[in-house]
């Protein structure tokens, strides 16, 4: 194989594991812009959307049936989460509402292990394991599917902010919550479908990625924490720049896989792939703290 | 006729009597594992040994968490990195001491100006700003020492971890008891809260309450808003580095797995549900998680059932704290302190919108 071919080969391969991320900082841009929350519970999503999808599977549900259940369910999951954290606790500190979401993170991840158990499950591919070719380079049809659904979401969320009442309400409101709440805007409401939404948008990322990576009761964690380097990277509160960062993060961490062992001799190794994504981002960070493509933020002091 | 006058003189203090018993009753609950017979057994056939090690434990843990504590709760800042600077300071350790023959004092010191700077480093960029950008690059950092530490085999001996590492000590002097270890733990656990308590009421922490109240009059007044956050940092990253060089000559192994995300999230839940507005709560917040954690581990070792719970029941606790005791597990020794304890538990959600 050459090295273009390579080079799209870790591409499309980073573009799709990036997408997921971005899809899941997209979730955390929806909720921190209706609550000013992180919610740690969002990688949690990704997992039970798996999950779930090979759960219904199993009882000889089509796929399609099992997908669309599985968003109902982890909307359901993500609606109850709400509920019983954010909504129980008015007036405490943002810093109090994001542990309460660490606890709530704690309950899914040990529920999911008492369901499921502690091995990784899988989920048949889409559409077969038959390589489309570009080049020399062989992809699997699953990370088409998983930039194909990421693609979709990301459109459908915008065309909802735009041309719903629902969506002009949750912009009105990241924009400024007390004068949303001043033109009669229920805020409650608002938080919860920003919960239900950033739930059903991780619960997509998570069933098409199954059959790609299969998943496990621990995984969450990982998703959480680079969906919100990506939503950070992106610009806190930004959806667009949160997919933007997340396959940034992606194609950083599957180039540097790649390419290390070439450029470099042994000093640094593949292992350290993640490392160099993340410093990267990082780095960004450091020269744009307002992120790829967020507003800029005030200086302090 | 003079009955009223002396009433008043005789009458009991009860806010007195209440804190006196108070330090009692923590000093006796100190001593405890210590005063206890050797080859005595409490319910469930805990013994000495095993208290010790569980207070050896919630000592390190405390002196991180009070220092998480000041940054959260006085400089309201969020790192979610600090098991990072915990490693940190045990690997410096482990490696100057057991593969480099360095004494255990000095490698300490070595492991302290290690953080430091690390500490001073990314906190310098990212205090100016307003925001989660701290927690954000300390996320990160933490990611990062996560990866060396279980990559770099040649220095941190990869999975495998550091072993061999000697006892801690000057000279012939060694800590090779249990009951010793635990006296200087506690030790320094009183030394780190004296500082704090020092620190909180010094000119620095008057200027931090101020600045909880109002960024932008305590700009106004003078105070360096960035430079305040950036000394409670470096102080906070710096607990962590002794606590992690402590921990390294307890267990006298290291290896990555206690230094990951997974603990610095643990140790954000002692500090909240401590109660992050006080010099006491994270002690309490790192007590309740060792022996809440200590005992559902032994509950789970008889009934399996329990085993598989454990995340749900410690997930659901957490909540249950946060839920009905949102200032923290401080809040039920009183409310007798007002100030930054107000300040920090005001909603800022609506500083943020």
């Amino acid at each position: 194989m050459s090295l273009t071919d390579q080079l799209v080969q870790y591409l499309v391969t980073g573009v799709s594991v990036g997408a997921v991320y971005g899809l899941v900082g997209l979730g955390f841009a929806i909720i921190f812009n209706a609550t000013g929350v992180i919610n740690f519970a969002q990688g949690e999503f990704v997992m039970l959307g798996g999950m779930c999808a090979v759960a219904f599977t199993g009882l000889g549900m089509p796929l399609i049936t099992a997908a669309l259940l599985s968003v109902a369910v982890v909307t359901a999951i993500g609606l109850l989460v709400e509920r019983l954290t954010i909504r129980t606790l008015p007036g405490a500190s943002i810093m109090t509402l994001i542990i309460a979401t660490i606890g709530a993170s704690f309950v899914l991840k040990g529920g999911a292990k008492l369901l499921w158990g502690p091995e990784a499950v899988i989920l048949p591919a889409f559409s077969g394991h038959q390589p489309l070719h570009i080049g020399a380079a062989g992809i699997a049809p699953q990370r088409v599917w998983v930039m194909g659904v990421v693609l979709v979401s990301v459109i459908g969320v915008q065309l909802f902010f735009k041309y719903t009442l629902a969506g002009k309400a949750m912009q009105a409101c990241a924009i400024n919550r007390s004068a949303a709440q001043l033109v009669g805007i229920n805020i409650n409401r608002t938080v919860s479908v920003s919960f239900g939404l950033s739930a059903a948008l991780a619960a997509l990322g998570g069933i098409v990625l199954t059959p790609a990576t299969m998943m496990r009761y621990s995984q969450g964690a990982t998703f959480t924490l680079t969906g919100f380097l990506a939503a950070v990277v992106g610009g806190l509160g930004n959806g667009i720049g949160a997919v933007v960062g997340g396959i940034m993060l992606g194609v950083l961490e599957a180039l540097a896989g790649g390419f290390i062992d070439i450029l470099t001799s042994s000093l640094i190794h593949s292992g350290y792939s993640k490392a160099i994504a993340l410093a990267v981002a990082l780095l960004v960070l450091w020269l744009r703290p307002q992120g790829l493509l967020g507003r800029r933020e005030r200086e302090a002091g | 006729m003079s009955a009223a006058p002396q009433r008043i003189e005789k009458g009991i203090h009860w806010g007195n009597l209440i804190r006196v018993t108070g330090w009692l009753l923590l000093a006796a609950a100190v001593m405890s594992p210590l005063l206890l017979g050797e080859g005595y057994r409490l319910p469930g056939g805990i013994g000495k040994n095993y208290l010790l090690t569980i207070g050896i434990f919630t000592g390190i843990h405390a002196i991180i968490a009070v220092g998480l504590g000041l940054l959260m709760g006085y400089a309201g800042q969020v790192s979610l990195g600090h098991a990072a600077f915990y490693g940190l300071g045990a690997y410096t350790s482990a490696i100057l001491t057991a593969k480099l023959g360095v004494p255990p004092v000095p490698a300490m010191l070595a492991g302290i100006v290690l953080t430091a700077v690390i500490a001073l480093l990314l906190g310098t960029p990212t205090l100016r700003l307003h925001g989660h950008y701290l927690a954000m690059f300390t996320l990160g950092l933490g990611m990062i020492a996560q990866i060396v530490f279980n990559q770099a085999r040649g220095l941190t001996g990869g999975f495998g971890g550091v072993r061999n590492i000697p006892y801690l000590g000057i000279g012939s002097w060694q800590l090779d008891t249990k009951p010793e270890f635990y006296i200087v733990v506690v030790l320094a656990l009183g030394l780190t809260l004296l500082m704090a308590h020092n620190l909180v009421n010094s000119r620095t922490g008057r200027a931090l309450r101020a600045l909880h109240e109002s960024e932008l009059a305590a700009a106004i007044c003078g105070v360096d808003v960035a430079r305040g956050k950036l000394q409670i940092f470096v102080i906070s990253a710096v607990l962590a580095s002794v606590a992690g060089s402590l921990y390294a000559h307890f267990m006298r192994f290291v290896s990555p797995g206690p230094f990951g995300f997974v603990f610095s999230v643990d140790l954000l839940i002692m500090v909240v549900v401590g109660g992050a507005a006080s010099v006491w709560g994270p002690v309490a917040g790192a007590a309740l998680f060792n022996v809440l954690s200590e005992t559902l581990g032994r509950i789970g070792e008889q009934i399996p059932w329990v085993a598989d719970l454990d995340i749900v029941l410690f997930g659901a606790v957490l909540v249950a704290v946060i839920v009905f005791l949102p200032r923290g597990l401080v809040t039920l020794a009183g409310r007798r302190r007002g100030g930054v304890g107000e300040a920090a538990s005001r909603p800022e959600i609506q500083a943020e919108a």
